[in-house]
């Protein structure tokens, strides 16, 4: 089988300080990949550099298209890789206010990826529109408010939503659920587990909360200082992790 | 009389190549914002000094120059630009649109069809059509070198959201030869399918903005929309109190204190031919 993502050798530089360094890894269709580590880990600087929003330094990362296969997004056309961006790939942010227009309706946010490929009929738009609200939970009377009156887990859910609209193949998500209360956390994990499942999306969920990956991810990487320590099965990294610093950040998150 | 202490036309002859050269580009580029060095000009910038400084490029002795301001001529600002040019170009100028070469226009486009050779310039405050959703100058510039113009359409979506129809009835959005899509500074949407295979050169000078856009003759332009909310030119209900026209854009005036209140051509020019030529409004005295 083809990997939907071939990460390779994937080195990021902030002038001499290493923001990420040599990481590679291959990610297939359906799979969820956790990427796991302290804060300042590089975590941030790897995942923006395979959602194209920075240039690697070295590296590869190698997505199977739709139309011509296997394509390196870090020397293709920036219109192209635009294209992905608002096609087949979804970029949730840590902060909703960065990942939605604060300034337009929840309709609106939701039909913004709609209108970017095409779609012309306002009535199609809403439709979907408000369907995907539903989808996450939001209520359909909502759709001409604006995500500023919406709480922090709704402005979350209405980022996803706006996000998987036009059906991407792959999710990036930042800490998706960081700096939200610990119920809305859990009620956020279970919609995004269940969407994952229902549409066989591929994601990679970058988290310093190893509760998240449990539930989300199929396989782990931990990173330190930059580079990828450790990588295997979820449940065998947390259960029986075997570098020295997996073991420290699994046994910290169990004595909280 | 020309005033003497003034190149013609007020600015000097380098600058007006600079000015001519992006009017070229754009021109060239259909709906490409060309930037250019906006100079300082003697009038505040909500005067138009960026269809001004177009005007002064593009003019030579041998024009007569038309200046309207939401349709008239007679308006404080029409009035002062026209004199300007009188002063510092010694031009003939007339407040007829078909005797006019050059006609430098803030909120309209003349009713009576332009014709070829004719040069209309446009006075524009924002030139961004994406700037009301994307403030970063940075991002609107890739949105228009890749065609990523979804924001449009949002701004609309958003007004039929709230409004239950595309309420947006100035500065309405266009999209040039299937290319740029433009702002045609803030005319009546009512004006929007003149702006298309017009015989006429339109120009565009945002002062402030420091940019000039350009439609040359018979370029397509379409007024973007929804399948099911299609672009339409709207104009109030009514003919002309003054000339009984039908199909010109009207400006609603309170004509007494007791809030009497009619429908007039907002065309001061096209009003007055028509009333000449013996035609008359119900509530023509
Ligand atoms: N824009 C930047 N400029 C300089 N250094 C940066 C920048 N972004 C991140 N870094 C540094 O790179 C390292 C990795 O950061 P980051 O990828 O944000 O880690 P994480 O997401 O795991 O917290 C850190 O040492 C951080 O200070
Ligand atoms: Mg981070």
């Amino acid at each position: 089988m083809t990997p939907l993502l071939s990460v390779d050798g994937i080195t990021k530089r902030y002038g001499s300080h290493i923001g990420c360094a040599d990481v590679s890894f291959d990610l297939y269709p359906g799979e969820v990949m956790g990427i796991v580590g302290e804060s300042g880990s590089g975590k941030s600087t790897l995942l923006n550099c395979m959602a194209g929003h920075l240039a690697p330094d070295a590296g590869q990362v190698v997505f199977d298209t739709r139309a011509d296969g296997p394509r390196d997004t870090v020397t293709m056309s920036e219109p192209e890789r635009r294209m992905l961006s608002r096609t087949d790939w979804a970029f949730v942010h840590q902060h909703a206010r960065d990942g939605l227009r604060m300034g337009v309706s929840a309709g609106g946010n939701v039909g913004e990826r709609l209108m970017a490929v095409g779609e012309r009929n306002y009535g199609d738009i809403r439709d979907k529109a408000v369907d995907w609200l539903g989808r996450v939970e939001i209520a359909a009377d909502r759709v001409d408010d604006r995500p500023t009156t919406f709480s922090g887990g709704m402005q979350q859910r209405l980022q996803i939503a706006r996000n998987l609209v036009t059906g991407p193949r792959l999710v990036f998500m930042d800490e998706p659920t960081g700096g939200l209360d610990v119920s809305v956390q859990a009620r956020l994990l279970d919609l995004v587990r269940g969407l994952v499942r229902d549409m066989g999306l591929s994601a990679i969920i970058v988290t310093h909360d190893l509760a998240v990956v449990r539930l989300l991810a199929d396989r782990l990487m931990v990173m330190k200082s930059g580079h990828v320590v450790e990588t295997g099965l979820t449940d065998q990294v947390l259960d029986d992790p075997q570098h020295a610093y997996s073991q420290l950040l699994v046994s910290s998150v169990l004595q909280v | 009389m020309t005033d003497h202490a003034y190149n013609f036309a007020y600015l000097d002859e380098q600058t007006k190549r600079m000015i001519r050269r992006a009017i070229l580009k754009g021109l060239a580029v259909p709906g490409y914002q060309v930037p250019f060095a906006s100079r300082e000009m003697p009038m505040p910038y909500g005067w138009g000094t960026g269809g001004v400084q177009v005007s002064a490029a593009v003019m030579t002795m041998d024009d007569t120059f038309k200046v309207i301001d939401q349709g008239a001529d007679d308006t404080t600002n029409a009035v002062s630009i026209r004199s300007f040019f009188q002063r510092t170009a010694g031009v003939k100028t007339t407040t007829k649109t078909a005797d006019a070469s050059v006609i430098q226009t803030r909120h309209r486009i003349p009713e009576e069809a332009l014709t070829e050779g004719q040069i209309l310039v446009y006075q524009v405050p924002i030139p961004e059509p994406l700037r009301f959703l994307e403030p970063r100058e940075s991002e609107t510039r890739k949105m228009h070198s890749l065609e990523e113009y979804g924001l449009m359409h949002v701004k609309l979506y958003e007004d039929i959201a709230r409004h239950g129809h595309i309420a947006t009835s100035y500065a309405y959005p266009v999209r040039v030869e299937g290319r740029y899509v433009m702002d045609p500074s803030p005319i009546p949407k009512f004006d929007n399918p003149k702006l298309g295979d017009m015989a006429a050169i339109q120009l565009f000078g945002a002062g402030r903005e420091q940019r000039i856009y350009a439609l040359p003759p018979y370029t397509n332009v379409v007024s973007l929309d929804f399948e099911d909310h299609p672009f339409e030119a709207s104009k109030a209900n009514h003919a002309c109190g003054m000339c009984g026209a039908e199909h010109s854009y009207l400006d609603e005036v309170i004509v007494d204190d007791a809030g009497g209140r009619m429908f007039v051509c907002s065309d001061t020019d096209f009003c007055e031919s028509r009333q000449q030529a013996g035609h008359m409004g119900k509530d023509a005295a």
